[in-house]
């Protein structure tokens, strides 16, 4: 299989704490990777350095070949190639549901507001918001906020989705909505980079899922060899923290 | 105050304060708006993230950004009188540039307000929520696309109310430019004033005529706050109980 993006010593530090420290690491296209670990260990960062929300300090991230980290890349193009969900949602709050899903096509990819209100429509179908065009977010619950910003995240046709603690903030009924697009999403055969907390999401729908602590990779693998037969004892603290919490 | 007196002026100087109103607003309004164009174009350039690597760039924005805090501390630091007296006698008198008095006091005007806009614009940016950034961002747009699309549209939205505040300062405020002979309300008043002596008369309409003019602006803004809000209850796209209303059915079997 071939990478579409490739990670090789990446290092970050905010200030003179060192967040991430000589991460490497790759997603291939077609799979769909979880990052899972506990608050603080990096996952988040890792997961903003890879479309360059935060500047990494050292390393490369190789996209279609090209080290993006170089100053002649253009970051603004390399980014539409990306779909970010956010945890947040960070929908545009001055801009109706349609709007949101049409602004990137139009302003950035230059598609004409016909192309880009269909398309828009197509996927805001996707997710079961095409009754909602007109709404502002301010109008919308907390889960159909976050299952239009999948909307608009699509609607740009990215290469990989990133998912950002997309159900962290979502009431625990909304969860299952947004996860149950997401798991649809991931077997359509979208590329997905996912880091969440949800351990029965990351163990049914990831191909792979990547174990994070104290800003390094302490282990990656198969859901079920991580899940059920860690080798690093610290993974197996964390998952019988997290696992027997739910 | 006699009413007598009052109708005299009412009738004899009454064109003179109406002129006088109509400039007043004329030179606020325009001052105003080209005040808050200079405001936003200063607060997009101010927030342009300085690189961290040092080059031509980084040092180019430092120095706009120098230029542009030099301007604004400046025009907000001196009063617009003085300023007044600067740029109308001050340059005809260094350079001999003879400026028309309403451009030279729409001028003032403007960059006076320019200036208090430009915080007030760079404040309205900086309450915006990260996360609208890194949104656009995300969506790969740069830094004026951003700003244009997403930024402004709420900045504007929510400096609405200080904007309008600044209209009001400028009615009121435009009457120092009687120093250079703008005929303005307050330096027509003057001349009323001067030649019947009834400065209680004539000044008194002058406070009624700006305070119509304050206050019905103040209504408008208000007014167009709440447009701008839009309505609290959206419309769901699509007939969601799938049942024909009867004007649309009468419709369709007029046409069929």
């Amino acid at each position: 299989m071939e990478n579409i993006i490739e990670i090789k010593h990446l290092s970050k530090s905010f200030g003179s704490h060192e967040v991430l420290k000589d991460i490497d690491f790759s997603v291939q296209k077609g799979e769909v990777v979880c990052i899972i670990g506990s608050s603080g260990s990096g996952k988040s960062t890792l997961l903003r350095c890879v479309n360059l929300l935060e500047k990494p300090d050292g390393g490369e991230i190789i996209y279609q070949g090209e080290n993006i980290l170089d100053d002649k890349h253009d970051v603004y193009t390399y980014r539409t190639h990306l779909g970010m969900v956010f945890q947040q949602f960070n929908l545009f709050n001055n801009l109706d549901v349609l709007s949101n899903c049409m602004v990137g096509q139009q302003k950035v990819l230059h598609r004409s507001e016909k192309e880009a209100s269909e398309t828009a429509i197509k996927y805001l179908k996707t997710v079961g918001m095409e009754d909602y065009i007109h709404a502002k977010p301010k109008q919308l619950s907390g889960g159909q906020k976050q299952r239009v910003a999948i909307a608009r995240a699509l609607s740009m046709e990215p290469d990989v989705m990133l998912f950002d603690e997309p159900t962290s903030a979502l009431d625990p009924e909304m969860v299952g909505d947004v996860l149950k697009i997401m798991k649809e999403l991931a077997e359509s055969g979208l590329t997905m980079l996912v880091v969440t907390h949800e351990m029965s999401f990351a163990k049914e729908v990831s191909d792979r899922v990547v174990f994070m602590d104290q800003g390094v990779i302490a282990e990656e693998g198969h859901p079920d060899q991580i899940f059920n037969t860690p080798t690093q004892e610290r993974t197996r603290e964390f998952l019988s923290r997290v696992l027997t919490k739910n | 105050m006699s009413l007598e007196w009052l109708l005299k002026i009412v009738s004899q100087n009454g064109m003179s304060f109406v002129r006088g109103a109509g400039i007043t607003l004329y030179i606020s309004l325009i001052g105003t708006i080209i005040g808050s164009v200079i405001g936003l174009l200063i607060g997009v350039i101010k927030t342009i993230p300085i690189p961290d690597k040092k080059g031509a760039k980084r040092r180019f924005l430092k120095c706009v950004n120098g230029i542009l805090s030099a301007y604004i501390e400046f025009f907000r630091g001196t009063p617009m009188i003085v300023q007044a007296m600067v740029i109308y006698y001050g340059l005809a008198e260094a350079f001999n540039i003879d400026m028309n008095r309403n451009f030279a006091a729409i001028l003032i005007v403007s960059i006076n307000t320019g200036a208090y806009m430009a915080e007030i614009v760079r404040g309205g940016i900086l309450s915006i929520d990260k996360g609208q950034f890194e949104a656009a961002a995300a969506v790969g747009m740069n830094h004026v696309k951003t700003m244009t699309n997403i930024i402004l549209p709420q900045v504007i939205r929510n400096i609405l109310p200080a904007t309008g505040n600044e209209f009001v300062i400028n009615i009121k405020d435009t009457s120092v430019l009687n120093v250079i002979s703008v005929s303005e309300l307050y330096f027509n008043t003057k001349s009323v004033a001067g030649n019947n002596f009834r400065y209680y008369e004539s000044f008194g309409i002058a406070c009624v005529l700006y305070f119509v003019m304050t206050f019905t602006v103040t209504r408008i803004l208000r007014f167009i706050e709440k447009k701008m809000d839009g309505p609290d209850n959206y419309i769901m796209s699509g007939n969601q109980m799938q049942v024909q209303k009867p004007e649309d059915a009468l419709k369709n079997s007029k046409k069929g």
